[in-house]
This record gives C-alpha cells, structure tokens and sequence, in this order.
C-alpha cells in the first residue's frame, strides 16, 4: 500500500502529461481527485500503524554498492506522510484551473516528497531529496512572479550544493560501513565509524550542511527568502511547509542514528546554531516590509526551534528531557506545515488581488474582507504559539525538554531562546495592525474576501493545528515511541 | 601458450568488414542509394553487438597477447556499437551528400580504433588502434570542405599528429625502461627501471591518450571541431574517441602504473581537476549551444579521469569507469540528436521549443539534467560510483572538486533548459523526425539506464 501512496500521484502526474487535450478544469479534477484519495490511502497507513516499522518493500536496486528501493514507515515518517498528503491537496483546492503543467508538477513533486518521508535506503533518500529540488526549480522558474529566474537559480544552485555535501557525507557513511550499505536500517543497526570519531566528524560535518542548507539554518539560509517572495502561493506553501522539513528530517533519521558520537560531541555547536537561528531568523523577520519575506524568515526561526531540540538532545542530561524535545521537534514540524502552509496561501491572496506583498500598502483589510482577516489572525496567533493551537504544543514541549535537561549549557541556551517567541509574537500582531486594522491604504480597495476555494482550502489547515492544540494525543501517540526510539539510538 | 583464435575477435571483424564493404559498395552505388551503405554498416555493427553479448559471457583472457578480453572491453565494445548506431541514425542531415557512404565507413572505423584502444595490452596495438581512431576523425572533422571545417580539420590534425609522436616517444622510452612492449613484461620491468626515464615516458604516454578524452592539456581541438564540423561529426568525436582513450588510460593506469613508483596519480588527480574546472569555467559565457556542449564534455572528460586516478585502489573504480562513459554517451547523443532535429546552434533559437515541439524538450530537459547528474538519470549512477571511488581511494579532495564542478555547471545547463519553456519567437522550423526519435530514444535509454542500474551490473 505504501508503494501506492508513493506513485499514485506520479501515475496521475504521468496521465496528464499523456492528454495534451484535456482542459485546465477536468485536470483540476484530476489533480484534487488524486490527491484526496491519496490522502484517504495515508489515512489508512495511519489506522494499521502499530508502532514499528511498517509496510516495508526492499527490491535491489544497484546490488553492487548496496543500493536498494527500500521504503517503510515508522512513527516519525508517518505524521510527515500526513501532512505531505494534505497539503498537497490544499494546494489542488487552493489553485483551480492553473492548467495541466502545473497540476502535472506538483503532482510529480508530491510522489517524491512522500517517497523521501518513506525512503529507508541513503541513495533512495537522496534521489527524492535532488528531485524535489529540480521539481520546486520548475515550480518558481515556471509560474512564480517578480525576478523568479533570478531567485529559481539561487534556489537551485544552493540547494544542489548542499545535495552534494550530502551525497558525499552518505558515500562516507558507505564507505565506513562493514559491509558497505546504504540501507538505513542497517546502517542504524550498526552504527558505522563507530571508531574513527575524526572521519565521523568529517561525515557528520558534509551531511550537517547539506541539511543545514535544506532546513535553513543561519548562516546558509539566504536562499529562501527570495525563493519563497517569487514563488507562486502554492509552491511556497510545499516549499516551506514539506521540503524544509526534509532537513530535519534527515537530521533525525539519518545523523542522529547513525553518527551518535559525533552528534553527542558536537550537540553544543548544533544547539547555538539552532539558537542563532531561531532568535536571529525571528529578528530579521521584524524588519521585512514584504509579507512574504517576512513569513520566510519565521519558518528560519522556527526550524531553529527544532535543531536547538534536537541539539540539547544531543548534551548530557535526562533522557525523559531529551524526549521531550525531539517529540516537540516532530511535532513543530507538523505543526509549522499546516500554520505555515496556511499562512503562505493568506499571502498569496493579497499579490492575487492587489500585485504586492508590501505591508505598507494595506491597512484596514478587516473591513471589507472580515474572513481573510480572521483566518489570517488564527494562523498568525498559532504561528507564534498561542495556547489552544498546535504552535502551543510543539514549542512548549521543546522549551520544556531544552531547558529541563539537568544541564546549565541547555538552559541557557533555551532561556536565550524564549525571547525568540515574543519576537515572533511582536511582528505577527505589528503584521497585523498595519494591514488588517487600522485606516485604509492605497491598496486596500483591491482585497476583495476570500473565494469559495481558498476559503476550503485554508480553513481544514487551520482546524486540524485547532484540533492538535486542543487534543494532541492522537499525534503524540505516534510520534513519542519514534521520539524514545530516536533519543535512545543517539544515547548509546 | 599463446592464444590465436581470430573468433576472439568477432566484433571488432565484423565491425571491420561491414565497412570494408560500405567502402567497396560506395563505390557503384548512385548517389542517391547511399542510404545502403548505412543499412550494411548498420547491420555490421547489429552483428558486432550481439557478439559482443555472446563474448562477454566467456572467462577473462588475452588473445594474440596483445588484445584483452575483459569487462572494460566488453563494455567498451558494447557502447561503443551503441554509440556508433546512434550516430549513423543522426546523419539524416547529410543524405545524398556525394561523399555519404565515406561518412559511414570513416565512423565505422574511428569506432573500431576506439575499442581495440580499450582493448590493447601492448604498446604497439595501443599506437596502431591511436592512429585508427585519430585519422578517420581528421576526415570527418573536414567533411563539409567549408572554412570552418577546414580550418577544425587542420587543428584536430596537427594537434593529433603532434601528440601522437609524443605518445609515440614515451612508449619508446617506456620499452627501453621495461625491455618490453607487453603490458604484463612492462609492469615487471618498469618496477626496477630508473624512476626518471619512467616518469617521463608516462607523461608522455599519456599526452596522447589526454588527446583522445579531450582532456587538458590536450583540450584546444573539441570547441573548434564541435563548432566547425557537421552536427553529426560533432556528436561522434565528442562521445566514441573519448572512450577508448579513457579506457587504455584506466587500463595502462591499473595493468601497469599501479607496479611503478612515480607519482603518476597525483598528476591524473591534478588534470582532473584541471580539465572539469577549466571546462566548466569556459562554458558559461557560451551562446552557441555547440560550443556548449564541447565545453561541458571536456568537464565529463574531467569526471572521467577521476577513476583513472584512483584505478588500482577502489574496487569501484572499473565500474564507475564503465558505468559513467555509457551514461555519458548516451546522454551527450542525446543532447546533440536535439541539436540536429533542431537544426540550429543558437541558444536563442531554443525558446519556446516546448511549446512547438513538447517531447523534444522534455528529452533536452532530461539529457541536460542527465550531464549535470540530477538522479534518476544515468550519468547520477556514475557520479555516485566515482564520487565513491575518489574517496574509497583516498582522493576526497578530488571528489569536493567535482562536487563544486557540478554545482557550477548547474548554471550553464539552466541556461539552455529555461528559455525551452518560455514563449517563444514564431520564426517557423520542422523538427527533424529521425533525430527526435533519437533524442527521445536517448532520453528514454539515460532514465533506463539510472533506473534499473542494477541490470547493468548484473551483465
């Protein structure tokens, strides 16, 4: 069944590619029609899930350097799976009649962004990770606005350099274990350079960056926010809301396990990264005058949440606090999908209306289009983690497994953290005023409310991160066994 | 005992008939009938593949005590067939041209010096099968007789020639080091020789084999003879000299370097770098889509050297030789078989090419992305292995090299892909019908091939 959830949206990618007739309406139909059954299919994954890894497939792929197609899910890919399924079906809701190309793409790009939630072989990983680079590529060069070749290229160039860096750290993997392998697996079984901490600190070093690039962290994070500025409402939501995930993704599936010692050697840098980033990433955001830019720079700041939880899990301390952290990383990871994914389709509809992200050309919104307005409020309280929405939940249990870790490093490093939420709350409720309350500007008369689409698009986003502010344990009875799992293959 | 049986060398015969008897029938055929010669050569080169297969199944061993029967040289063979099949499918171009049938023979032959190039284990074979493979490719650069071919002709010329006395002085010195020619003599031989007169003559040895790849210092002929010969020539002497040269350089490098103490891997390592940087660096600024694609092959060329450098010390340095020049030929035919359906080489004519002609530029999109290494493609499977081999082997700084390389050569190839896609001038064209399918073929063949990797492996 995983192999269907897989390549069904690229079967129907391949479809439309194959009916050069077929009008943009009916491939609209199409699109969502996939996508929905898609998203029933992972819900089905989620109902026989019963704590291991489940649904694997392993057929050879390159026997000679141990190369295999081997897919699984466990309960730390699972939630991401979900999200992948969903937001991809918003986004087919979100944008009718944007033509068959564009429904082909994203289709395509769904097929690899769950194929690399679900990948449990290195080089399988990294074939989706390139992928999902060259499809997003398409995505901004070929439907995106403004200086879109411009940023498509920076976007591609610094991405596809960190791809190698991780490619190269991934053949240091294979090369250091015994027998060579890519299978995650058993490269996770059997940790490999396990005694040349000096190779294992080069292997930790190549695939750190390559993932640091992904996810961003500061200081290789300059790519995104022009990528996200010039591309289409719907590629900036699956650009932030799945691909930066695949960072941290890879972090915990793949550093975290197989480079234990030199991640515990090494937890402190990655602890101040994640710090630098999350409070550096919420400053920047501060000062952006564009909208898009200025939701850019939170999604930095709040994947620096996650690597400084997976950083303090990483230092010395109690395992329930290490825990903790990594399960509030997951669950951030969740949860910034869908507030962020809601927030940047809400950005899409003031270029859709008026042309321009500037700030200080709207004001008063809330008037003339109260449901935009609400809806855009709801995903920015969650965003900076107001009780009762998901933010809540992720932020608090990563504060809370960080600064309780029983060491003076964490506490600090979590204590100078905090000021990053009130920093994230400030530009929100300044983002806020000046284009939803207040008088009208000069771009104020074009906002007409949101359409029946967006409106069926956004709201489900915005009533699940509810629903996992509220009642979080269906989500957390996923993801803690994974997050203890993970926290006691870094300890060994 | 010395082996002789002439069956051994099946392919290479067949190969070496069929164009004998293009030759002979080019003579009486109208000329508008010469299309025959090509069906012969064809059918020559079907015949020299399926021998190939069956040859391949055989045990590893040296017939006339010159010539290897192995997997490089089976490989070797096998792309090589393929390549020259692909060529003689893109000449379309040229039909009824009065010298046709030459263009055939002449590939057949440059393909035939191509694989006993692989195949040699013995100096002299080595010189012999250089000369084959060079000479045929001096007539074909020229064989528009205009100005530009002309004066292509004359550089690939003169360089080959100089080279290959060059080359032809570093055997000497190598024989009068190694009292031998043979390869198995010379590994013993050159073990207790003097290091100086070694060294030399390696650096001149492999001057000529550098010549062959495109490789720098060698480079200067590819740009000029891409642009300057015919579309078709242009795509065979980028893609089938280049690999029997990389191939008798693996093979000199891991039969009998491996045994000397000069340190002849530091200089492979260092061209290397040379040759993807320099490559890289030159194709950026390019507007002729030839030119391009001259200067992105002498950055494979590049890549390619990588297991050169490491032969002997990685156990994935044979694979990822083979591996990565049947990736590259098929992916670098491609790209041209979109140049000639084409019909054009000015990147400004590629706007909007999808628009007119959908599967051509998805081909381009997927043979570009192909020769960047973007996965699934096959030229990814072969980076992958040669990144492997060159840190297996303890080279990882040439392996940051090639990774830098490649992001850089991002840029150029995005160039090409991204005006593909925009609307486009209406300045009416048709696309050549064989060549699209070629492309399309080539297209297909890349994916295949990075897909199901592991079939290859397997033969």
């Amino acid at each position: 069944m995983l192999n269907l959830v897989i390549f069904l949206p690229l079967a129907a990618s391949l479809l439309l590619l194959a009916l050069p007739r077929l009008g943009a309406r009916a491939a609209g139909v199409l699109w969502i029609a996939t996508t929905a059954l898609d998203l029933l299919l992972v819900l089905g994954l989620w109902a026989t899930h019963d704590g291991g890894m489940d649904h694997q497939t392993r057929l050879r792929w390159i026997p000679s350097v141990n190369a295999s197609y081997h897919v699984g899910v466990d309960g730390l890919s699972l939630p991401l799976l979900a999200l992948t399924a969903l937001l991809f079906l918003v986004c087919a809701v979100y944008s009718p009649g944007r033509g068959r190309g564009f429904a082909a793409l994203f289709l395509f790009l769904q097929s690899v962004c769950l194929g690399l939630f679900s990948a449990l072989d290195l080089l399988l990983f990294f074939v989706f990770f390139d992928l999902s680079i060259v499809g997003m590529y398409f995505v901004i060069a070929g439907w995106g606005h403004g200086d879109r070749l411009r940023s498509a290229l920076k976007f591609f160039l610094y991405t596809f350099l960190g791809s190698l860096a991780l490619l190269l750290g991934f053949i240091g993997l294979y090369l250091g274990a015994e027998p060579h392998t890519f299978d995650i697996v058993e490269l996770t079984a059997e940790p490999p350079l396990a005694d040349s901490p000096g190779a294992a600190a080069l292997v930790l070093l190549a695939v750190g960056i390559g993932l640091a690039v992904k996810t961003p962290t500061v200081p290789v994070h300059t790519w995104l926010p022009p990528a996200h500025t010039d591309a289409p409402a719907a590629g900036s939501a699956i650009l932030a809301g799945i691909l930066l995930k695949m960072g941290v993704y890879g972090m915990l599936r793949i550093a975290m396990p197989m480079l234990p010692d030199a991640w515990r050697r090494y937890a402190g840098v990655i602890l101040v990264i994640g710090l630098v980033s999350a409070v550096y990433g919420a400053l920047v955001a501060l000062a952006q005058e564009n909208v898009k830019r200025m939701i850019a720079y939170t999604s930095v700041s709040h994947m620096g949440y996650i690597v400084l939880g997976l950083g303090a899990a990483g230092m010395a301390g109690n395992a329930a606090a290490h825990r903790l952290a990594v399960s509030g990383g997951i669950t951030q990871m969740v949860s910034h999908g869908l507030l962020t994914g809601a927030l940047f389709l809400l950005a899409g509809v003031f270029h859709d209306r008026a042309g321009t992200y500037d700030m200080g050309r709207y004001g008063g919104i809330a008037r003339g289009a109260p449901v935009f307005a609400a809806l855009t409020a709801i995903a920015a309280f969650g965003s900076f983690g107001l009780p009762g929405l998901s933010g809540f939940i992720a932020e608090f249990q990563i504060f809370t497994g960080t600064i309780g870790a029983d060491g003076a490093a964490t506490a600090v490093a979590g204590a100078l953290a905090l000021p990053g939420v009130l920093l994230t709350a400030a530009l929100f409720l300044r983002m806020l005023h000046r284009t939803m309350l207040g008088g009208p500007g000069p771009d104020t008369g074009g906002i007409t409310d949101l359409r029946a689409a967006e409106t069926t698009a956004i709201v489900p986003l915005l009533a699940l991160s509810l629903l996992i502010g509220v009642a979080p344990r269906f989500l957390l009875d996923v993801i803690e066994p994974a997050s203890a799992a993970i926290v006691s293959l870094v300890s060994r | 005992m010395m082996r002789e049986n002439p069956a051994d060398l099946l392919p290479e015969l067949l190969i070496l008939g069929s164009a004998v008897c293009g030759l002979v029938a080019g003579l009486w055929l109208p000329r508008h009938r010469q299309r025959i010669v090509a069906a012969v050569c064809a059918a020559g080169l079907a015949g020299a593949l399926a021998a190939t297969a069956l040859a391949a199944r055989g045990p590893r061993m040296t017939t006339f005590d010159s010539f290897e029967l192995d997997t490089t040289t089976h490989a070797v063979r096998a792309v090589v067939v393929v390549s020259a099949l692909l060529v003689l499918g893109l000449a379309g171009p040229l039909r009824g041209h009065p010298r046709e049938s030459e263009l055939y023979v002449l590939v057949l032959l440059a393909s035939l010096g191509a694989v006993v190039m692989a195949a040699a284990s013995d100096l002299l074979v080595l010189m012999t099968a250089y000369l084959l493979a060079s000479i045929p490719g001096y007539a074909l650069a020229g064989f528009a007789k205009d100005a530009r071919g002309t004066e292509a002709a004359l550089k690939y010329f003169l360089m080959g020639a100089l080279l290959g006395i060059v080359m032809l002085t570093g055997m000497t010195m190598l024989y009068g080091a190694g009292r031998g020619t043979a390869y198995p003599v010379l590994a013993g031989g050159l073990a207790a020789a003097p290091q100086g007169v070694v060294a030399a003559g390696t650096v001149a040895l492999l001057a000529g084999l550098l010549f062959k790849a495109g490789a720098v210092p060698a480079q200067y002929w590819v740009p000029d003879v891409t642009e300057g010969a015919p579309p078709v020539v242009a795509a065979f002497v980028t893609t089938v000299p280049k690999l029997g040269g990389l191939a008798a350089a693996f093979r000199l490098a891991s039969e009998v370097l491996v045994h000397t103490s000069v340190g002849w891997r530091a200089l492979v390592a260092v061209l290397a770098a040379a040759t993807m940087t320099l490559g890289n660096l030159a194709a950026f600024g390019q507007d002729n889509v030839r030119r391009l694609l001259a200067y992105s092959t002498i950055s494979q060329a590049g890549y390619l050297l990588v297991p050169v450098a490491v032969a002997g010390r990685s156990d994935l340095a044979e694979p990822a030789l083979l591996f990565y020049l049947a990736a590259y030929a098929v992916t670098q035919l491609g790209a041209f078989a979109v140049v000639i359906a084409r019909g054009s080489d000015d990147l400004a004519d590629y706007t909007g090419l999808a628009r007119r002609s959908p599967w051509l530029a998805l081909s381009l999109v997927v043979c570009l992305l192909g020769l960047i290494g973007t996965p699934p493609t096959a030229v990814f499977v072969g980076k992958l292995l040669v990144f492997g081999s060159a840190l297996d082997g303890g080279h990882a700084w040439l392996a940051v090299v090639m990774a830098v390389n490649t992001v850089a050569s991002v840029f150029y190839y995005l160039r090409w892909i991204v005006p593909l896609y925009r609307t486009g001038h209406a300045v009416p064209w048709t696309p050549r019908h064989a060549a699209s399918a070629l492309a399309v073929t080539a297209a297909v063949l890349s994916l295949v091939l990075g897909i199901a990797g592991g079939a290859v492996f397997a033969l």
